[in-house]
C-alpha cells in the first residue's frame, strides 16, 4: 500500500462523510413529507425523489454537469460568485448526495413510517406545534431508519463512480474517489496498486454493513 | 362543573358516531360496549379526530363548530387525554413525559406545578425510571400527570381502569377523585364498567354503535347498585 492509495483512501471518506452530513437534512425533511403529508402529485414527487436510484449514474452525472457547468443555470450563477464546481472536490461531494439522496430518504421515510402517530397526537393536545412534534417525538422514534439511511448512504457514497467520474473526472490528488481510481489505475496499466485500493474499498464495506446490521439487529428503545 | 355541550356527528367507514349531548358535569362518563364509539368520541374533543359536522363547547370556548367554522387544533384546545394504553413517550423517561407540555413554561411556575402534580399522584419515586420499567397502573398515573401538568380545561380519561388488577384500581380511584376535588378539573371518563362510574361519576352516557342510548346520573342508571 502506497502512500497515494493512503491519500485515495482519506478522500474518499472524507467526501462521503461531507455528503452524507449535507443530505441527511433534505433527506429527513423529504422522507417526513412522503411518510405524514398527503398532497396533488405526490406520486409524481415520490417518482423523481427515486429517479438517481434507476438512472444510469453516468446519465446523473450529465445532468449534474450541465448544471454545474459554466454554461448551466446553477453554474452561472455560482461561476459569478466565485464558485467552480465542476472538476473539484465539491462535484464530487454533489454526485455523492445526488446518488445517496434517495436510499437516505426512502430509509427515513420508513422509520417515520414505524412511529404511532398517537404519539405525534398526544403531543400535540399537550401544546406542541408540528416542529417540536418532529424534533422531539418523530425525528427522536425514527433515529433507527435515519441511522440506517445514513449508513447506507454513506456506503454508497464510498462506491460512487458513475456520476463522479462525468462531473468530477479523475484528476489524482484532487478528485480521484477510491472506485475513479480503481479504474484509472487498471487503465494505466497499474493493476497491483488497484488491488490496494480494492482491500480499503472491501474493509470500509465491511465496516458499514456491520455498524447498520448492529444497529438493526438491537432492541429496545433508542 | 363545566358547562360541556357535544353534538357532533363523525363518520368513519362503515361507523357513523352520532351524539347530541350538553350537560354541566364535573365528572361525565361515557359508558358502553367495546366499538361503541367512546374513544371516538374522546378523540373529537381532544382534536384528534374531525367530525363532520356539529359542534364540541367546553365551559363557554367553542373548540369546534361547523356552522362557525372553528376547529381550534389540538395543541389550543386545553384538553388533558389519557389514551387507554397511557402512550407514554417510550425515549422519555418519566419525568421527561411529565414535563412535555410545559417546555414553554416559566422555571418556578412549572417547578411548582410539577411538584404538586407528583405530589398528588405519588410519582416522587418513579420519576427517574424508563417508562419500559413501568407497571400498567403507573403508566396512568404517569400519563395523568404529563396531561395536568398543562392545566386543561377538561380530563379525558380512556377506560383508566381497564389494565389494572381489582386492588390496584382501588388504589388509583381516590388519585382522580383527589384530581375532581383538589383541582376542580372537570373529567370525561370512559369505560365499560358501571361500578367506576357508580363511584365517580355525577352524569353518564350510555353508547351503543355511535348513538347515545340512555344517560342520567348513576344512581337512574344503575339504581341497584348505587350505595
Amino acid at each position: 500500500m502506497t502512500a497515494e492509495t493512503w491519500a485515495i483512501a482519506r478522500f474518499t471518506v472524507l467526501m462521503a462523510l461531507t455528503a452524507t452530513f449535507l443530505v441527511l437534512p433534505p433527506a429527513i425533511a423529504t422522507g417526513w413529507v412522503l411518510a405524514r403529508k398527503s398532497f396533488a402529485g405526490k406520486a409524481l414527487f415520490e417518482t423523481i425523489v427515486s429517479l438517481p436510484l434507476v438512472l444510469p449514474p453516468v446519465a446523473s452525472g450529465l445532468v449534474l454537469l450541465w448544471l454545474f457547468g459554466r454554461r448551466g443555470p446553477l453554474g452561472r450563477a455560482l461561476d459569478a460568485v466565485g464558485i467552480e464546481v465542476v472538476f473539484t472536490w465539491k462535484a464530487v461531494v454533489i454526485a455523492m448526495m445526488v446518488i445517496s439522496f434517495p436510499l437516505v430518504a426512502r430509509s427515513v421515510r420508513a422509520g417515520i413510517e414505524q412511529v404511532d402517530q398517537r404519539f405525534e397526537g398526544i403531543a400535540a393536545t399537550l401544546g406542541a406545534g408540528w416542529f417540536q412534534i418532529l424534533t422531539t417525538i418523530t425525528l427522536p422514534l425514527a433515529s433507527r431508519g435515519i441511522i440506517a439511511g445514513a449508513i447506507l448512504g454513506f456506503s454508497r457514497a464510498l462506491g460512487e463512480f458513475g456520476a463522479t467520474i462525468m462531473v468530477a473526472g479523475a484528476i489524482p490528488g484532487r478528485t480521484q474517489t477510491l472506485a475513479v481510481g480503481i479504474y484509472t489505475l487498471v487503465e494505466t496499466g497499474r493493476e497491483e496498486l488497484a488491488w490496494g485500493l480494492v482491500a480499503i474499498s472491501a474493509l470500509l464495506a465491511f465496516g458499514a454493513i456491520y455498524v447498520s446490521n448492529r444497529i438493526a439487529g438491537s432492541r429496545g428503545t433508542p | 362543573m363545566i358547562s360541556l355541550t357535544i353534538d357532533i356527528t363523525l363518520r368513519q367507514d362503515a361507523f357513523t358516531l352520532d351524539v347530541s349531548e350538553s350537560a354541566s358535569v364535573e365528572v361525565l362518563g361515557l359508558f358502553g360496549p367495546s366499538g361503541s364509539g367512546k374513544t371516538s368520541l374522546l378523540e373529537a374533543v381532544a382534536g384528534l379526530r374531525h367530525p363532520d359536522r356539529g359542534a364540541i363547547k367546553v365551559g363557554d370556548r367553542d373548540l369546534y363548530s361547523s356552522t362557525l367554522q372553528i376547529n381550534l387544533p389540538s395543541r389550543e384546545r386545553r384538553i388533558g387525554y389519557v389514551p387507554q394504553d397511557a402512550l407514554l413517550f417510550p425515549h422519555l423517561d418519566v419525568k421527561a413525559n411529565i414535563l412535555y407540555g410545559t417546555s414553554g413554561h416559566l422555571g418556578t411556575a412549572k417547578a411548582l406545578a410539577y411538584a404538586e402534580t407528583v405530589d398528588l399522584l405519588e410519582l416522587g419515586s418513579l420519576v427517574a425510571r424508563r417508562v419500559q420499567k413501568l407497571s400498567g397502573g403507573e403508566k396512568q398515573r404517569v400519563a395523568i400527570a404529563r396531561a395536568l401538568m398543562i392545566r386543561p380545561a377538561l380530563l379525558l380519561l380512556d377506560e383508566p381502569l381497564a389494565g389494572v388488577d381489582r386492588e390496584r384500581r382501588d388504589r388509583i380511584l381516590p388519585y382522580l377523585m383527589r384530581i375532581r376535588k383538589q383541582l376542580h378539573v372537570p373529567l370525561v371518563y370512559v369505560t365499560h364498567d358501571a361500578d367506576e362510574l357508580t363511584a365517580i361519576a355525577d352524569r353518564v352516557l350510555k353508547l351503543e354503535a355511535g348513538r347515545v342510548v340512555a344517560s342520567g346520573p348513576p344512581s337512574a342508571m344503575w339504581p341497584a347498585a348505587t350505595r
